[in-house]
């Protein structure tokens, strides 16, 4: 085991170090090698997207970086601390404080309000009810959705759905916040104010990853990754493009 | 997550679906529910029973004169007197276990007032036998010892008699009525005692002296006793003494040699009272074997709801898996739903129970009681039966793989 790196270093140490992470997969008498051996830093306040064609293992390397799985060799340090060995609540543990997901089909409770929705993460912290509901507000303010707090699942649009999810990932105050394919369920206009939200809350220091097999959801990161039959194929840093929406139906605005 | 919170979630998914919840929890509320109204309505019966008995009198014991053998047929119970009014005195003088004993005889005849009149038990019996079967005379005093010996025509009479010959205002007492045509005076009228356990209206009586009873109503045998002996114990312990003494007197009385049968029976109330409470038991535990079953399919049906809605409501288990739930609590949630369900189900059933037993005693006039126990008893056997089929499906959702629940379509 390595020794858990302590948080003076973690500014010039990477957020997420991964080491020849392999992953198998038992299918029946055949083992299917999703992952076969990626090495990868991501640092702080990065932006990037993981991109690649079904079966490339972008989904898998998703679910090591995202905790959900465990790799089958090699190292994962999220911080500095090796996490490939943690047993099922301690994973789900690191997921609560340091993690935060956006899924593409938003995953919300149905008939709850949009803040209840927000405040399962801190639930399952031990956040109080009072602190609760003003963290949630609060993260709902800041992806826009000051006056739908209480609106349900079935009374909002994709997009302002997606941002619902959004405010979900965020009010845990995570380090990293995991998008698999956000846009997927959504119209290019709602995608547009979607990245747009991402690069205001990466402008805020929170690293991003994002899932996407879209070139044109890409070019708003500023790193992307090309994975191909299980190992990163390209890895290259770009300008970001600056996401504009052109027009706010529902007349809110990120901020 | 502190368990209020748990409990929170928990009701808020079930509002979610309200109908489903409602047909879900619908075994337990109807098997609670029945359980209750028959338990509070089996608990007043039994306790009607127990009263019954104790209005009949405390520590009683009953001496009944033996059988007659006719060329070899037997005759019943009491078919031949056999009792002497020597026994009577000896019982009285020898057994110590023995507080009071007075003979009963009892025949029946008509009686008439002024302008009525009524047949009825006549029974002859000395002052005692009030004390023994535990009856005060309400108005007017019971006839005396001194009655006795000289044969006084005088009456003690029931409600039900006082109702038929003077109407149910009516102060009877000083009052004359013929037996037989035989004149007597009421000196008293006894309390309101209503059915005895084995349903005869027990005020539907007169008591008149033995003495009186032997020359004026229902002459005959001068020797033999033409009734029963009642007698009381000097305490409910010591009845089984006391019937041991009347027993050893009379036999030694009528000189019956060992390993001979009695000529004469000893009964005690407390023993008739036994073989009810029994068959009250017995009447008892098919209740609960029905509750039981009631409870075990209410339950069967709590598990299937719950093996669907965990089915259901895999990507919610998957999401909150991914925000940081832990398996405990998942667990917990689950199990909590289904508690929630069967000890609601527990609680409307037995509020439910209450009113329709209460319903039913008012309508049909039967006595209910409802304990507090039964609280505790349905809300606890609902909460068992939760945990008990709550935990599978609970522990099938805690178990769920995060990703392969996200994914689930």
């Amino acid at each position: 085991m390595a020794t858990p790196a302590p948080d003076a270093t973690v500014g010039t140490a990477p957020l997420v170090r991964l080491e020849g992470v392999r992953k198998v997969y038992p299918m029946g008498d055949v083992e299917v090698q999703a992952l076969r051996g990626v090495d990868l830093e991501i640092h702080e306040g990065e932006f990037v997207a993981i991109m690649g064609s079904s079966g490339s293992g972008k989904s898998t390397l998703m679910h090591i970086l995202g905790c959900l799985d465990r790799p089958t060799a090699g190292r994962f340090y999220l911080r500095g601390r090796d996490v490939s060995g943690l047993d099922a609540d301690e994973l789900a543990q690191i997921r609560n404080e340091t993690l935060g997901f956006v899924f593409q089909s938003f995953n919300l409770l149905p008939r709850t309000s949009a803040l209840e929705n927000v405040e399962l993460p801190l639930l399952y912290a031990g956040v109080g009810g009072r602190e609760r509901r003003a963290r949630s507000s609060e993260a709902l303010l800041r992806v826009g959705l000051g006056s739908r707090m209480h609106h349900h699942p079935n009374q909002l649009s994709g997009g302002q759905q997606q941002r619902v999810a959004i405010a979900r990932a965020l009010v845990g105050r995570p380090r990293v916040i995991l998008a698999d394919e956000p846009t997927g369920n959504l119209d290019s206009g709602s995608s547009v104010e979607i990245m747009a939200l991402f690069q205001a809350l990466g402008a805020t220091g929170i690293t991003l990853v994002l899932v996407t097999h879209e070139p044109d959801i890409a070019q708003f990161a500023g790193r992307v990754i090309v994975m191909r039959d299980g190992r990163v194929k390209e890895d290259r840093r770009q300008t970001p493009r600056p996401a504009v929406p052109e027009a706010h139906p529902a007349g809110e605005t990120a901020p | 997550m502190n368990p209020l919170e748990t409990i929170r979630m928990a009701v808020r998914a079930l509002l979610r679906n309200k109908l489903r919840s409602f047909l879900t929890t619908l075994g337990i509320i109807i098997g609670v529910f029945a359980v209750i109204a028959m338990v509070a309505i089996g608990e007043g019966a039994k306790v009607q029973v127990e009263q019954t008995f104790a209005s009949m009198g405390s520590n009683i014991v009953i001496v009944m004169p033996g059988t007659s053998t006719q060329g070899g047929a037997m005759g019943g119970m009491g078919s031949m007197p056999t009792l002497t009014w020597d026994d009577l005195k000896a019982l009285r003088n020898e057994a110590s276990a023995l507080k009071a004993v007075a003979v009963q005889m009892r025949t029946a005849a008509q009686v008439q007032s002024d302008d009525q009149n009524w047949t009825t038990s006549i029974i002859g019996s000395s002052p005692e036998i009030f004390e023994i079967r535990s009856w005060p005379v309400e108005d007017g005093a019971p006839f005396t010892t001194s009655d006795v010996d000289v044969g006084a025509k005088v009456a003690v009479v029931g409600r039900t008699v006082v109702d038929k010959l003077f109407g149910a205002t009516a102060d009877a007492v000083g009052h004359t009525i013929r037996i037989k045509g035989v004149p007597f005076q009421i000196v008293g009228v006894l309390a309101k005692k209503g059915q005895s356990a084995m349903g005869q209206d027990q005020d539907d009586q007169i008591f008149v002296p033995q003495t009186t009873w032997q020359s004026k109503i229902q002459g005959g045998l001068q020797k033999f006793i033409q009734g029963a002996i009642f007698a009381s114990a000097v305490s409910a312990e010591a009845t089984p003494r006391a019937e041991a003494q009347i027993k050893d007197i009379l036999r030694d009385r009528h000189h019956i040699d060992v390993g001979m049968d009695d000529d004469f029976s000893v009964r005690n109330l407390s023993d008739m009272a036994n073989a009810v409470e029994s068959s009250t038991r017995v009447f008892t535990g098919l209740l609960a074997s029905i509750a039981a079953i009631s409870l075990l399919v209410g339950g069967i049906g709590i598990m299937n709801i719950m093996l669907v809605s965990v089915t259901e409501r895999t990507r919610e288990i998957g999401l909150r898996m991914a925000v940081g739930a832990r398996r405990r609590h998942i667990l917990a949630q689950f199990l909590v739903e289904a508690l929630t369900l069967a000890i609601a189900g527990g609680i409307v059933g037995m509020v439910g129970g209450y009113y329709a037993a209460q319903a039913l005693s008012q309508a049909f006039g039967w006595p209910m009681l409802f304990r507090i126990e039964t609280v505790f008893l349905a809300v606890g056997f609902s909460a068992a039966v939760g945990i008990v089929f709550g935990i599978f499906p609970a522990r099938k959702a805690a178990q769920l793989d995060p990703i392969s629940a996200l994914r689930y379509e």
